[in-house]
């Protein structure tokens, strides 16, 4: 028989607990009592029930003591931090441990909430720990919202803030939308049967192309319907994507995880649902320029193919021989006109000369010297000889100054002796 | 004649003819077209881009309300929002 020393024992005992998984995070429920806290900000007290009790300690940590799971659900239920006094049912979360020096076992609290909100997260947890064990959560499954919807399909009640706001965001941002309403209650105890109904309905139906599911804020309590499981079973069987916008920008609820898309308010979640109009325009104007680019690419890429051939015909036509004959033809025209006129130059100055000499000889110079040319009157024929005269014609006689109208009044054949002339 | 023009794609919507825009965009994007081609491509582009404005210019928001008579068949009622 083996003896041990109380520390070694307790040592193993508090191994024992410290490597057990279900003492390292369990839930305990009960009322407060023996409250006290240290200086140093630590908070004592037990938690006990009709029959038993448990000895308490709530470490003071840097900032919030109570948020250390607050990633996912503190959100929710992100009350300021519980205080607690003697009294309070409450819901615990912790590990168990053993505090050495005075053998007794604590529950080392990690967080602590009032028993009602504690019982909601509670099952809060539990049912988003199923739902997303059995695959209602994967990313994978979420389908991409349709880029252009034509119909979106609300599932709101009719009368609240929350549909006028997302009817209004839709109206500016894209009013080539339709919108179909399935009215049900948000809130109370038959809420989420008639929000999973109105999901199943609008799939049913077949027109809309995305569905919102959306809710004002509002307590947990009254966003509640959003944590049933009834509605996230309806939000996973729905064909066509679901977008949720329950709440404030903090609240977080298991429609949420198993949406799509998750909004964090309902104008935000119509925002997310149609894109802007404006958008649209701007891809239209962006696809209509684009057109333009690219038919004037292609008339830019004709013409320079054309103008290529035609470089080429250019080059291959008879044209470039033509012009070429043409250029001889106009040298050769000019040369020969070039030539032309300097023949004509040349008999021109003949001529000149020629019309001197001829000068020279003219029987006006003769008459200048003192001749005279005497032409028959009645014929102008010039008298050279006696015989060509008879008495009593009439004579021109041309001297230098003019001329002399004479008549023959006697002839004289000087080396023949049978004719006289008389002056 | 502007009349004539639209009434060819009536009845599309939005997203068909923008869908078709996009499309003579990758055929003139496509390259290997003839003039005539091209052209086509490009005159019918330019026709949705001016129809798909018209619709942003006209479209106003419709709201129905979906509601199930007493034989169980869905029928949609206009729905009066006050805003």
């Amino acid at each position: 028989m083996q003896i041990f020393p109380v520390s070694q024992l307790t040592r193993y005992l508090k191994e024992v607990l410290e490597t057990d998984p279900l003492l390292q995070d369990i839930w305990v429920q009960g009322e407060v009592s023996n409250y006290s806290h240290s200086t140093a900000g630590h908070q004592y007290f037990c938690i006990k029930d009709e029959f038993a009790q448990l000895r308490c300690v709530l470490f003071r940590r840097a900032g919030s003591p109570r948020t250390t799971r607050a990633h996912l659900f503190a959100p929710l239920l992100a009350p300021p931090p519980v205080t607690l006094h003697n009294g309070m049912a409450v819901l615990a979360r912790g590990r168990l441990s053993i505090y050495e020096s005075r053998g007794e076992y604590q529950l080392i609290v990690e967080e602590v909430e009032e028993a009602g909100v504690g019982m909601l997260h509670l099952r809060f947890e539990q049912l988003k720990q199923r739902l997303e064990e059995e695959g209602l959560f994967d990313e994978a499954r979420k389908r991409p919202l349709p880029r252009v919807p034509g119909v979106i399909g609300i599932v709101t009640s009719p009368q609240a803030a929350a549909l006028r706001d997302m009817l209004r965001v839709l109206r500016t941002r894209c009013p080539l939308v339709r919108v179909i309403l399935a009215p049900t209650l948000v809130q109370g105890e038959s809420a989420a049967g008639q929000i999973a109904a109105a999901i199943d309905l609008l799939n049913a139906h077949g027109e809309a192309d995305v569905l919102i599911v959306a809710r004002g804020g509002g307590s947990v309590e009254e966003l509640w319907a959003f944590n049933e499981e009834e509605v996230a079973r309806a939000i996973f069987r729905s064909r066509v994507p679901v977008i949720t916008g329950v709440g404030h920008e903090t609240d977080f609820t298991i429609a949420d995880f198993v949406a799509d898309y998750r909004a964090s308010t309902p104008t935000a979640a119509a925002a997310a649902a149609a894109p802007d109009a404006a958008e649209w325009r701007r891809s239209v104007v962006a696809a209509q320029e684009r057109l333009a680019e690219l038919m004037e690419n292609k008339l830019e890429m004709l013409r320079g193919a054309l103008s290529g051939h035609r470089r080429d015909l250019v080059r291959a036509s008879p044209l470039g021989h033509l012009t070429r004959a043409r250029q001889q033809v106009d040298e050769a025209t000019r040369t020969l006109s070039e030539r032309l006129d300097h023949a004509l130059g040349m008999r021109r100055e003949r001529l000149r000369g020629a019309s001197l000499h001829l000068n020279s000889l003219s029987p006006l110079l003769t008459i200048a010297r003192g001749y005279a040319v005497v032409r028959r009157e009645a014929d102008g024929q010039t008298v050279l000889s006696v015989r060509q005269v008879e008495a009593g014609d009439e004579l021109d006689i041309q001297v230098r100054d003019g001329h002399i109208r004479s008549v023959a009044w006697h002839l004289v054949l000087e080396d023949e002796q049978n004719g006289e002339a008389e002056t | 004649m502007a009349k004539q023009k639209h009434d060819e794609f009536a009845g599309l919507t939005f997203e068909e003819a923008f869908e078709r825009l996009e499309r003579a965009v990758e055929a003139m994007d496509g390259g290997d077209l003839s003039l005539d081609e091209a052209m086509l491509h490009f005159e019918e582009g330019m026709k949705l881009a001016r129809y798909c404005e018209r619709l942003l210019d006209d479209a106003e928001l419709r709201v129905q309300q979906l509601l199930t008579d007493s034989a169980g068949n869905l029928t949609l009622a206009s729905f009066e929002s006050e805003c």
